[in-house]
């Protein structure tokens, strides 16, 4: 009985661990977001800041993403990684701002590189 | 590209909110970096059910890696708790610019939950571009099918990286985990139509490398207040001298 209680924890652990760390942490901002966003409408001089640090702290995501890489990113080198997003900004302006075209230029110039100069 | 629609129902609008969702460039953008989120959650030995779980309450990508990561490395509760919560401070004022947007005269807050959970880079990025060509009353419908269109890629392909994991090679891996911050870039770039937007994402591409360099703490708060007010700023300055 007690050997089939503590199985079963060991297979929900995971799963608590996620609600607990994962989920709760995470959600909290959204909710905080709800919450003050009750009544505002799109021309509030708070929506136009909220929009401007959104959009700062995603340039900071991406920024650190590629200058900071983990995992199988990091066996990347620095100069290919930041020259593959320059590449591929370029292509997305040359290519009448064709999102789709940027990512593709991007990861061809990241594949491309990592081929030529694997570490 | 011009906004979908006019939708004569709300179940035209949902559809044709999963629609774009299939036809954008975060379709492969997804199904790429959930093939790579998948490959290492089978590598740190969580489950295939516990990813998918993890995708449908979680919803970020970088807060799931830090998540798969550090869980399947034992980390202390403690510290992964912190560390996906810092992760997923851009999503308050993500949520605060979105949903007015959606809000019509005659939305309940109650309607309003379902987008706030579903707020992502992804989903925040397309209904930016797409919801101010839309009539109100469809806005929320549209919004939640391009949600569950995003979602349903994403949880489908996590699956698939998760059994392919084996066979992937590192190179391969690497450039999967690089399609979230250049498409993030690139998309982002795309939205910046004003000034404003423009100066913030330029600002936060230098402050965030720049702080984390430093190794000033919060750096990623730190790069959306010091980023975002700066930008605000000269917008204001640039008003009051039009």
């Amino acid at each position: 009985m007690n050997a089939g209680m503590n199985a079963a924890l060991a297979e929900l652990w995971p799963y608590l661990l996620l609600i607990l760390v994962g989920y709760l942490p995470n959600e909290i901002w959204r909710v905080l977001g709800l919450v003050l966003a009750r009544g505002l409408n799109e021309d509030s001089e708070i929506v136009v800041w909220s929009r401007a640090v959104a959009t700062a702290i995603i340039a900071g995501v991406i920024a650190k993403l590629i200058l900071f890489s983990a995992g199988a990113l990091a066996g990347i080198p620095l100069i290919v990684r930041i020259g593959a997003a320059v590449c591929g900004f370029l292509a997305f302006l040359a290519v009448k701002r064709s999102v789709f075209a940027g990512v593709l230029v991007g990861e061809a110039v990241l594949l491309l590189g990592g081929l030529l100069f694997a570490q | 590209m011009s906004a979908p629609g006019p939708f004569n129902s709300n179940a035209a609008a949902f559809f044709g909110g999963v629609k774009s969702a299939w036809t954008s460039v975060f379709f492969l953008v997804l199904m790429g970096t959930y093939i790579g989120i998948g490959a290492l959650a089978h590598d740190f030995g969580l489950s295939s059910w516990w990813l998918a779980l993890s995708t449908l309450l979680v919803w970020a990508a970088p807060a799931q890696v830090i998540l798969v990561s550090a869980l399947g490395t034992g980390a202390a509760p403690v510290e992964v708790a912190i560390a996906v919560g810092l992760s997923a401070i851009r999503l308050f004022p993500m949520v605060v610019a979105l949903l007015p947007l959606l809000r019509g005269p005659g939305t309940r807050q109650r309607e309003l939950l379902l987008p706030t959970h579903f707020t992502s880079v992804s989903m925040w990025v397309e209904s930016l571009r797409l919801l101010p060509g839309m009539p109100r009353v469809r806005r929320v419908a549209f919004c939640n099918g391009l949600s569950v269109g995003y979602m349903g890629t994403a949880a489908t392909f996590g699956f698939v990286g998760y059994y392919l994991a084996a066979g992937l090679p590192p190179l391969f891996a690497g450039t999967l985990l690089f399609l979230t911050p250049m498409s993030f870039l690139i998309s982002t770039a795309n939205n910046c139509r004003q000034m404003v937007d423009r100066l913030a994402l330029v600002l936060g591409l230098t402050l965030g490398p720049l702080l984390t360099y430093w190794h000033v703490g919060l750096d990623l708060m730190w790069t959306g207040i010091v980023g975002g007010s700066l930008a605000y700023g000269v917008h204001r300055l640039r008003q009051a001298a039009a």
